[in-house]
């Protein structure tokens, strides 16, 4: 949980994609994680631009990295990088490129942009936590249910089931933009493999942060953790 | 009395430093897991074992070392690095993340296993990215220091393991020096890993320097400068002789040797899908890697001639 010295709240974000964009209106499949992000920055993840560096910091790591001005946005009200940086999206030496650099942008954990590769990393990142110790922490990973098709999801998500990892998060932005679609449901994808999940309105501030704290009320964690956020179709 | 061949110096000395510093760990996938028993129950959180993922052993080594860990991911060549290539370049090299890769089976040691568990073309690939260390040694006894200055080190590294080996080691190797074990007026032959005995037997009779690496990333240009100084010619001859794809580096020996008038030939496994099995002799004979081969192509490239030894 964050309190922006910005004084910035959700109302703000608008404002802060267009002075990305350009664009005065902001299609809902252009956002579909913006309410995932905000409710994960603004109630949920206990890191802030001053603890990120901190070895006990949650981490958050956006893997489906295309299209990720509704993270920007997110950091900069945040107060993560300046919000005068917004505008040279994508410019030649901008720290904002269209796909996150975590050596450019304080407050990125991974560098992302090919799909499939976030969740293998989170899971690195929470064996590296519990090795060192460091049972508080959260690695929470934010994945497109196109994303899903990658193989390498999969991979992670049956190895985290098979060893318990419960300091994992998935949430899986569901817009329904797979081609082939999900027969039996995202879900029953992690729950065969030993997950618990839950699946909510991706618009629904209250249910996304009932959802995403649930592992952290828990006592004696032992399983990952899905939250699949539906949203409105990305085509319609 | 056999000595320990490279795989089992490679887990003796990987167990040690899961010992003595908490940061390392070593990832796997299925293979060498016998060898990391005894380890595995003393760390039980630093030895993880993925199952039959390769992707998913290089993307946990990045996402441990993001979290300040010293990862060790050790699997068959074509697994660990072709198969798991995306993951090499993105989870480690783009994240600024950095690993120890350590493989087996090199570039045919496994013959009649054919062209799926063979990677000639390892070295080429690692050798795409920047920043990364390649070691290829050439006896077990070089393998403990070259894994143990590594893991110490900041930057990623490839450590190419082999059966294939040459009767001695060559300690002064591991410092990633070329070590010169013969000198010569005709030529410089620089030979790699364990193509050094194949190497020194090909050129017993051959007036030519022959300098031994072990380590091929970062090249040591100063060394091979200086051996090209003092052949004394208005061209240098060299040869570059490499377990691995012919050519991989030759682009380090023109840099090297780029204001100095120079030929090279560069020796190594041909571009060929060859469908053969029988032995790793057999194929270094249809490579011309064998000693016999080897001492053709070298004599031809000087021209037959002021080569004997006076």
């Amino acid at each position: 949980m964050t309190t922006s010295e910005l004084g910035l709240d959700y109302a703000d974000l608008p404002r802060l994609l267009t002075m990305m964009t350009g664009d005065e209106k902001h299609d809902a499949s252009a956002t579909s994680t913006l309410d995932v992000l905000w409710v994960l920055y603004d109630r949920v993840l206990r890191v802030s631009p001053a603890t990120i560096d901190d070895p006990t910091r949650d981490r958050f790591l956006l893997s489906k990295g295309h299209g990720p001005m509704a993270y920007y946005a997110v950091l900069a009200a945040k107060g993560f990088f300046p919000t005068e940086w917004l505008p040279r999206f994508g410019a030649f030496d901008s720290a904002l490129g269209y796909h996150p650099d975590r050596v450019l942008i304080p407050g990125v954990e991974i560098s992302s942009g090919s799909l499939g590769h976030g969740l293998p990393l989170g899971v690195g990142m929470a064996l590296g936590l519990r090795a060192q110790g460091l049972t508080s922490p959260r690695v929470v990973v934010l994945v497109g249910d196109a994303e899903l098709d990658e193989g390498t999801n999969h991979e992670a998500i049956a190895y985290a089931g098979a060893v318990g990892l419960g300091n994992l998060t998935t949430v899986v932005v569901d817009n329904q933009s797979a081609t082939h679609g999900w027969p039996g449901g995202i879900a029953s994808r992690f729950s065969v493999n030993g997950w618990t999940t839950a699946t909510v309105d991706g618009r629904d501030h209250d249910a996304l942060e009932d959802a995403l704290l649930a592992p952290v009320t828990s006592a004696d964690r032992r399983q990952p953790h899905v939250v699949v956020a539906v949203v409105e179709p990305k085509f319609g | 009395m056999t000595a320990p061949d490279m795989r089992t110096t490679f887990a003796a000395v990987a167990s040690e430093l899961l010992d003595a510093d908490r940061r390392v760990a070593v990832v796997l996938a299925d293979i060498s897991t016998d060898r990391f028993e005894d380890a595995a129950r003393r760390h039980p959180d630093r030895v993880i074992n993925v199952g039959i993922r390769e992707p998913l052993m290089v993307s946990v080594a990045g996402g441990l070392a993001l979290t300040g860990m010293r990862p060790i991911a050790h699997s068959y060549a074509p697994f660990l690095i072709e198969r798991s290539f995306e993951q090499i370049k993105l989870d480690l090299s783009h994240q600024d993340a950095s690993a120890v890769l350590v493989s087996v089976g090199a570039s045919y040691d496994w013959t009649e296993g054919g062209r799926t568990h063979q990677a000639p073309g390892d070295v080429a690939l690692i050798d795409t990215l920047p920043g990364w260390a390649i070691h290829v040694p050439g006896h077990a006894d070089e393998v403990a220091e070259l894994l143990r200055s590594a893991v110490r080190d900041s930057r990623s590294a490839y450590i190419r393991l082999s059966t294939r080996s040459n009767a001695e080691a060559r300690p002064a190797a591991t410092s990633g020096a070329l070590d010169v074990v013969r000198r010569g007026e005709r030529a410089v032959v620089v030979a790699v890993g364990p193509m050094l005995d194949p190497v020194l037997r090909a050129t017993a009779d051959l007036d030519v320097s022959v300098a031994y690496a072990a380590t091929v990333r970062p090249f040591d240009l100063a060394g091979l400068r200086q051996l090209a100084e003092v052949t004394a010619r208005g061209v240098v001859d060299v040869v570059l002789v490499e377990p691995y794809l012919a050519g991989t580096s030759s682009r380090l020996v023109a840099e090297a040797l780029v204001d100095r008038p120079h030929r090279l030939l560069p020796l190594g496994v041909g571009r060929i899908e060859l469908r053969r099995y029988g032995t790793p002799e057999d194929h270094d004979a249809l490579y011309g890697l064998d000693p016999a081969g080897l001492r053709r192509s070298i004599v031809d490239f000087l021209d037959g001639s002021s080569v004997q030894v006076a």
